[in-house]
């Protein structure tokens, strides 16, 4: 197995808030490997997106606030990392895309000279080298007639070409690890694949190492090696993408897999998770997901089970086997 | 043409329908410079009680079809049949009266309920508009509704705020329920919804359909969404339908290379599955609407591309068993109006 890239321990992180305190990430753990693809799944409000955004310290401290845990990136505890230095790898060895390129690319600046912003400041280049390597960039990634369109600004962009340019941005540094936070989302399908499959080129190509986000099961199934699935700020199950999909044994990602209809299966009854996720303001005790889960005994109302294997690389925080309906 | 004569239990028909947008300009005195061809010649039929599926990507004109059926918009052009009638002549009472049997449910259940109503309010005021119920009559008809939907009848005097999304989207069911409508067009109805609240609204407008006998036009995005629900389904491609068949056939036996390209790029959430895909990548990206290609719509995307297919528009034909493609490949049929403009 290749190294540890990304080691993620017990990472907590709270918002004070007006209403009481939210409970976002709650003890995360994980680690990344080099040129590995991991896809944290959720629906929104779990915390996959704070989670990821605490690596590199990108939530507004206040009102958030990480309260716990260690992020080891390169031999270094990104938490404890002065500001300074943490610039040097924001961007540059870890970079990130965003849901909506609108939002994270300046109306005001052309495209080009973001990219070599970027360029110049990170990796020192000249302002004509910079030039050259945003155009190189903007080729890679599939722009059409990139010499001219650099100095467009974002708005002349469609949404598709907006999140390529993004890419482009995110990838001019050559990070080690890039981590892309609902990408396609606000995407059509058509363009989604071209976009995974722009991503998935460039992983390949780069040896770079992927954190995808995102909360539809479908979009990576193809795409990634491991699966985490987060439920109120917590993972609930980790494991490799053949034993999520194919193995489920946590009743939420089992839920989760029964509740979406599937665009080769037709004919069967969907069947809803009933009832909605937790208030993070107010955890219940014991498990999260115990008061929507069909499998709940008496000790999950009790007691939050933890992550624990029940095969190679595959791990569960339940306390039911879900094949038996039975206590494990 | 050829659609109308397919008989059948027929409670919508629409045809050649044009939904067109003006695009001005000038502060003061406003020129139109030219039209956003939203919707631009659609026609198809709905059966009492089938799902007619309507599926395309943002911009191609599914939510305008859907607002311009209801006369929400006045169409530029073309006939809404609604049981023989045609709702695009009718106008102030008659019109209100259709609206009885036409109802709508939105996408956006933040924005589609207003935030100073109660509930009873919300899903009351067409029993009063309608002159169906007021007073207690009203009051035990909206509870009665709400027990329908799967939400608790105590909670008529809730205000929007204190539900969750999916709560929201019943409160919307159950306004558009409130007149008995025969028909529903339900536009986008589980979008903005989470995965595992998405199933339960799936689950509440298939029950809703079964005992009341309704009939909906969905409209959505969601490939694997508009395959479980519908009966039919018909793909839009920038402001005209490019296909159109039995949910089975459409999904095995696609014709139009659109509609064998939107398919292949839908993630499959297995990984078996996944790894032995073959995907049609489409190159570029949809035209304007404000000014659509010339001949097939379809062409500058399109990986089988013909010369016909630039200069001629493909008639939308029934290439056997109701199944409809508008494309050269299946039969060198011109649209009747491309015959005029070109000839």
């Amino acid at each position: 197995m290749a190294d540890t890239l990304l080691d993620v321990r017990n990472l907590t992180v709270r918002f004070y808030t007006q209403d009481g305190i939210v409970h976002a990430v709650n003890g995360v753990t994980y680690q990344v490997h080099e040129g590995e693809t991991v896809a944290i799944v959720g629906e929104s409000g779990c915390g996959k997106s704070v989670g990821v955004m605490s690596l590199i310290r990108l939530i507004p401290q206040p009102p958030g606030k990480i309260t716990d845990g260690e992020v080891w990136f390169e031999g270094q505890n990104l938490l404890e990392l002065p500001e300074d230095e943490l610039r040097h790898v924001r961007g540059n060895r870890i970079a990130m895309i965003f849901q909506d390129p609108m939002t994270s690319l300046n109306p005001v600046l052309t495209i080009g000279y973001q990219i070599e912003e970027a360029l110049q400041l990170h990796l020192g280049l000249s302002r004509t080298e910079a030039r050259q390597r945003a155009i190189e960039l903007l080729k890679m990634v599939g722009i059409p007639d990139a010499e001219k369109r650099i100095d467009d600004y974002p708005h002349q962009f469609s949404g598709g070409m907006r999140q390529r340019v993004m890419i482009a941005l995110g990838l001019s540094c050559n990070p080690k690890l890039l981590i892309a936070d609902e990408p396609t989302t606000a995407l059509d399908v058509t363009i989604q694949a071209q976009i995974i499959e722009l991503v998935k080129r460039l992983r390949d190509e780069l040896g770079m190492a992927v954190i995808w986000i995102t909360h539809d099961l479908a979009v990576v199934a193809g795409l990634a090696q491991r699966v985490l699935v987060m439920y109120a700020g917590q993972i609930i199950e980790a494991g490799n993408v053949f034993d999520i999909y194919q193995d489920p044994r946590h009743p939420y990602t089992l839920g989760l897999l029964n509740s979406i209809p599937r665009l080769d299966k037709v004919g069967r009854r969907l069947e809803p998770i009933e009832g909605l996720p937790p208030d993070l303001l107010s955890l219940p005790k014991g498990c999260p997901f115990a008061p929507r889960c069909r499998f709940r005994i008496d000790r999950c109302l009790e007691e939050n089970p933890s992550l624990s294997p029940v095969a190679p690389g595959h791990e569960v925080a339940c306390w039911v086997d879900v094949r038996t309906g039975r206590p494990r | 043409m050829e659609i109308t004569q397919k008989n059948g239990n027929i409670i919508l028909r629409v045809e050649n329908l044009k939904m067109y947008f003006p695009i001005l300009r000038g502060l003061i005195i406003q020129r139109k410079i030219g039209d956003i061809k939203a919707v631009d010649g659609v026609s198809f039929f709905i059966r009492r009680g089938e799902t007619l599926g309507l599926v395309g990507e943002s911009g191609c004109g599914k939510s305008t079809t859907g607002r311009a059926i209801l006369q929400l918009y006045r169409p530029t052009g073309g006939h809404v049949y609604f049981e023989g009638k045609d709702l695009t002549k009718l106008k102030g009472r008659e019109l209100r009266q259709m609206r009885r049997r036409i109802q709508m449910i939105f996408q956006d259940p933040y924005a589609s309920l207003n935030p100073r109503m109660t509930v009873e309010a919300i899903v009351g005021e067409p029993l009063e508009v309608h002159g169906i119920a007021k007073g207690k009559a009203k009051r035990e008809r909206v509870q009665e509704l709400l027990a329908q939907v799967g939400l608790n009848p105590y909670f008529i005097n809730r205000y929007p705020h204190e539900f969750s999304g999916g709560q929201r989207q019943r409160i919307g069911i159950a306004r558009a329920l409130a007149v008995d409508p025969d028909f529903i067009v339900c536009d986008e109805p589980i979008s903005a919804l989470d995965v595992s609240i998405q199933a339960q609204i799936i689950n509440l407008l298939q029950d809703l359909q079964e005992q009341r006998g309704l009939t909906y036009l969905f409209i959505a995005h969601d490939l694997s969404v508009v395959r479980h629900i519908s009966d039919r389904v018909a793909v839009m491609y920038l402001g005209k339908i490019v296909e159109m068949a039995d949910r089975d056939e459409l999904y095995e036996n696609p014709l139009h290379p659109y509609t064998q390209a939107l398919l292949s790029a839908v993630p499959i959430p297995d990984p078996e599955v996944e790894m032995k895909r073959q995907r049609i990548i489409l190159h570029g990206e949809v035209p304007s609407p404000a000014n659509p290609p010339k001949g097939c719509n379809f062409h500058t995307r399109c990986p089988r591309v013909m010369d016909i297919c630039r200069e001629k528009e493909p008639a939308f034909v029934d290439v056997g068993g109701e199944h409809f493609v508008a494309c050269f490949l299946y039969s060198d049929k011109v649209a009747e109006e491309s015959e005029v403009t070109t000839g």
